[in-house]
């Protein structure tokens, strides 16, 4: 809403990244969601993960769908292009903008109606495509934007503000992603966001497709006492799989790297050379073995806990440009002159069309 | 005035058809025989009349050859080679009074191919081959060769030029070679010793294709995509759409591969759908590459939603759409022009979008490099109306030109440097005389972000949900495609002394309406002809239009989608725009064009006796 504006200036006290910028510069414009909505402190979290990377603001693509969700990006980084789409079709846009340039970082947002009904089939591909970005389900189990319709991740029996209860099976994000191969696999909460900040952190690190499930309630619509997407019942029952640290690339961490999947400590270096650091609290959990994750996660399957964490990466399986061996060079840099083979080229192409 | 066309053989004049069961390998042994008359120097057309299965249904193939250039689909034949005996009681109803049927008289004549006024060409296929080939595949495959052999006899083919063709698509592979030359001497030899040779009708060498190509639509269309410089490509497969990216992906192995890297200057795509594809092309449009998407109706139809973002968000977005016979999933390996309001007003709300009408491969070409500089120019989508006989068939046309001049236009997009000139960056705003405001790549410069959005937007980019900004915007983009006019392909108008009335017609029509148009004049009635090539259509449609007291607009369509553009889009008045469509799934012949017209012109006389009778 062009009324709500914030102040320009930034307090001189405010602590600098190594690109000399604050915290504010990631910042975007004043949320117009509801207040205290889930969604507003994974935004404060993005702008917290971003800002402590110095990455580049303009150098951040923010895609989004439609939804309540989708609105965020305009909420964080403004010195970045954003692309608040279409409901459900942003893994599809982002892949094409990827597509055309690696070299961004690609911020996505999208919530369980964008990325589990209307757009599951962009989100699975996405998936197997292993196309490079941060991919955040901010899930709340409703349509608020449409006034609290059932979402495809709500839980059998959670019931509706009206008290009608949801009797279909929920699509769990986290386990679909690891069913079709996905490369970083992640759940938090919007209300933690110690264990969400490092969890964004490694997914920007992370070499390709990272998705995180974000359980973020709706304030309006399913907070209230019988729902299992509210505060009071997320916090109860989440339950915390893994800690995570994340170490950028100049860090010494060289003793912590050799420390692999031992008293449930693992260290993963990611593309970059920043490592994520884990520690499991079940000692025996490995992030590292898709199987064994899968196993893990399946007995907590249709239990009122939430496994949380960063709980799964592989950072060696081959991203989309891998996949396609693209140029190094993003595509849409390529001078034409690399691109066109010129009208000698055309008459000899020709020759064999008689 | 006779009310149709008799084509009459002789000469460097004639049509042949061809009746197979399909996946027998019958294709390639058709298109064997208009290859080698295009080598003779002939102006010659082939026309795959294929089923949507892979095995065992009926195909037809049909040839026709024409001194003066007239190549649209004949109707009737001089030649028919009945090689199904599914279709035998259909494909004999289509010869010709006085012309003739080859068939395998391995067995007797079947009686429902009888018919007095024929003459019956037996040559016994199965039992050469059989006697000559031990694998039973091979026999099948040697069969067709066989009866090429023995048409190449019949019509006085150079047999050199079919063995030279042989061996070109054979070297290599001594064997294959071997075997399919002796099929073809099998079928020639038996036709020299027991049939007259040639037949009254023949071909003679000529030189009209010295200066030509023989080449399809979809394979024109992807290399003119490689010389436009598009770099990502996004699509789902579907007939008949699917070879314009096999040819993408096989000339960019050939020419993307980058000599110096070893990597690849281009990623395809195959998406999960439309929906997909689409959304993929607006993506790396959006984020400053070249990028397209092939499809077909049914894929238009999937891509409506996203066809009205890039539009309203004003997005670049390059479409091939090669039509097929619909409704739903209708007749897919059947041609048809019927997408035509679907592409022109594709998505909900006011939508209108940039087309372009090629009429053969050589306009595919041309128009898909095109395509990407009128998308770029004017930040929207634009959709390159090919179709099946278009893009699946082999077409005789002018050799490939390209000038090493082109750069591609990328129509108003800011640099880093543009934009540290400028106190602060709007995206929609100012727009220059096209309505088109500057645009700005991600990556490029922290001033240079704004925030894409297809919820309602003012002049400025920001949200808006007030009347009068939403409205100032939606007001421009039709301004904008208003202005697009000028720039796509202006009309093709043919005009004649004491023109009587207006032909007006659109993309794979064009020879048929040609024809039509020159058998009308030799008959007395010198009519107008305008192609049109680009929507929106300029000022010279409109002036066409009004300069005749009628035309009639011949399109392959039921509904007369074109007539409804036209009277959508110009001051046309309803009364003067008629209508002649032919809408079965075959490509269009000038008889239907002539008998269409002259049915019209009869029903106006009628009137007009009956109203002076009145009187």
């Amino acid at each position: 809403m062009p009324s709500i504006t914030k102040p320009v200036a930034a307090h001189p006290s405010l602590q600098r990244n190594k690109l000399g910028l604050t915290v504010r510069d990631y910042e975007g414009s004043m949320s117009t969601l509801c207040a205290g909505c889930g969604h507003d402190s994974i935004t404060a979290a993005i702008v917290r993960a971003l800002w402590e990377l110095s990455i580049v603001p303009h150098s951040i693509a923010k895609m989004s769908g439609i939804g309540c969700s989708s609105k965020t990006p305009a909420y964080f980084v403004n010195s970045a292009h954003g692309f608040n789409s279409a409901h459900g079709r942003m893994a599809a846009i982002a892949s094409g903008a990827i597509a055309a340039n690696r070299e961004l970082t690609y911020i996505g947002i999208s919530g369980d109606g964008d990325s589990l009904s209307i757009g599951l089939g962009h989100l699975c591909h996405a998936i197997r495509r292993n196309v490079r970005m941060v991919y955040i389900i901010e899930n709340n189990g409703v349509y608020g934007l449409t006034k609290g319709q059932f979402s495809a991740s709500a839980d059998i029996g959670s019931k509706s503000k009206r008290g009608e209860a949801n009797r279909m099976s929920p699509i769990d994000p986290v386990m679909l992603g690891l069913s079709l191969g996905a490369t970083f696999v992640a759940r938090s909460f919007s209300g933690d966001k110690e264990q969400l900040v490092p969890i964004l952190k490694a997914a920007v690190a992370h070499r390709g497709f990272a998705l995180v499930d974000v359980i973020s309630p709706c304030v309006t619509f399913n907070n209230h006492e019988t729902s299992t997407k509210g505060y009071l019942y997320t916090r109860k029952h989440k339950r915390e799989l893994t800690e995570t640290d994340f170490i950028p690339p100049a860090a010494e961490i060289v003793a912590d790297i050799q420390m692999a999947s031992s008293n449930g400590n693992t260290g993963v270096t990611m593309h970059d050379g920043s490592v994520v650091r884990f520690r499991a609290l079940p000692a025996d959990y490995d992030p590292t073995d898709r199987q064994k994750v899968q196993e893990y996660l399946r007995r907590y399957q249709g239990t009122s806990e939430i496994v949380t964490g960063l709980l799964y990466v592989d950072e060696n399986a081959p991203d989309v440009h891998d996949l396609n061996e693209s140029s190094e060079t993003p595509l849409s840099h390529l001078p034409f002159e690399k691109l066109c083979p010129g009208a000698a080229a055309l008459d000899q192409l020709q020759a064999e069309f008689r | 005035m006779p009310n149709s066309i008799d084509f009459r053989a002789g000469v460097n004049d004639f049509a042949i058809k061809l009746a197979n069961v399909n996946g027998t390998g019958s294709a390639s042994a058709n298109s064997l025989l208009m290859q080698s008359m295009f080598r003779m120097g002939l102006p010659v057309s082939g026309k795959n009349l294929f089923p949507s299965n892979i095995q065992g249904l009926p195909t037809w193939y049909e040839i026709r050859v024409n001194h003066r250039g007239y190549t649209a689909r004949a109707l009737d034949y001089d030649l028919m080679v009945a090689m199904n005996s599914q279709t035998y009681e259909r494909d004999i109803r289509e010869v010709r009074t006085g012309g003739y049927l080859l068939y395998d008289s391995s067995w007797p004549l079947d009686s429902e191919l009888l018919r007095d006024d024929v003459t019956f060409l037996g040559v016994p296929l199965a039992k050469l081959a059989n006697e000559t080939f031990a694998d039973p595949r091979e026999r099948t495959l040697m069969k067709n060769i066989s009866y090429t052999g023995a048409i190449v006899a019949l019509l006085d083919i150079d047999v050199k030029i079919v063995e030279g063709l042989l061996a070109e698509k054979y070297s290599g592979k001594a064997a294959l070679r071997e075997s399919n030359r002796r099929a073809l001497y099998l079928g020639f030899d038996y036709a020299r010793e027991h049939l007259t040779c040639p037949l009254p009708f023949r071909v003679e060498p000529m030189d009209a294709n010295a200066d030509k190509i023989l080449v399809d639509g979809n394979t024109a269309t992807a290399l003119g995509c490689i010389y436009a410089g598009a770099t990502v490509a996004a699509w789902y497969p579907i007939t008949p759409a699917t070879s314009v990216m096999d040819a993408f992906k096989g000339f960019c192995e050939e020419l993307r591969r980058d000599p110096e890297t070893g990597k690849n200057n281009y990623m395809i795509l195959q998406a999960e759908d439309e929906l997909a594809a689409i959304g993929m092309v607006i993506g790396a449009n959006w984020n400053g590459a070249r990028a397209f998407t092939s499809t077909a109706g049914p894929g238009i139809s999937l891509m409506n939603e996203l066809l009205g973002l890039a539009y309203y968000a004003e997005v670049p977005a390059v479409v091939i759409d090669v039509q097929r016979v619909g409704p739903s999933t209708g007749m897919p390996t059947r041609t048809q022009q019927g997408d035509l309001l679907e592409c022109a007003y594709a998505s909900h709300g006011d939508t209108k979008h940039i087309l372009l009408f090629p009429a053969n491969p050589a306009e595919c070409f041309e128009f898909a490099v095109k395509s990407f500089d009128l998308a770029e120019r004017f930040q929207t989508p634009v959709m390159m109306l090919s179709d099946l006989d278009i893009g699946m068939n082999d077409w005789v046309v002018p050799r490939l030109k390209w000038d090493d001049s082109y750069r591609p236009d990328r129509g108003r997009l800011l640099a880093a440097e543009d934009l540290e000139k400028m106190a602060k960056y709007f995206r929609y705003h100012p727009p220059d005389e096209n309505f088109v405001a500057a645009r700005t790549l991600p990556g490029e410069h922290p001033s240079g972000a704004y925030f894409t959005r297809g919820s309602g937007h003012n002049k400025l980019g920001g949200y808006t949900e007030t009347p009068s900004e939403y409205q100032e915007v939606m007001d421009r983009l039709a301004k904008k495609h208003k202005a697009a006019a000028r720039f796509v392909p202006g009309p093709v108008i043919t005009k004649r002394l004491n023109a009587q009335f207006g032909i007006v017609t659109i993309g794979g029509c064009d020879l048929a309406v040609k024809e039509a148009a020159d058998v009308l004049g030799e008959r007395g009635t010198p009519v107008d002809v305008m192609r049109l090539r680009g929507f929106p259509f300029d000022e010279r449609v409109e002036a066409f239009l009004d300069a005749h007291p009628f035309c009639y607009v011949v399109e392959q369509n039921r509904d007369a989608q074109l007539r409804s553009l036209l009277l959508l889009e110009t001051s046309a008045a309803k009364e003067k725009l008629r209508s002649v469509v032919s809408y079965g799934g075959f490509p269009l012949s000038a008889r239907q064009v002539v008998e269409g017209i002259t049915a019209q012109m009869q029903g106006d006389e009628a009137e007009q006796l009956a109203g002076a009778r009145r009187h």
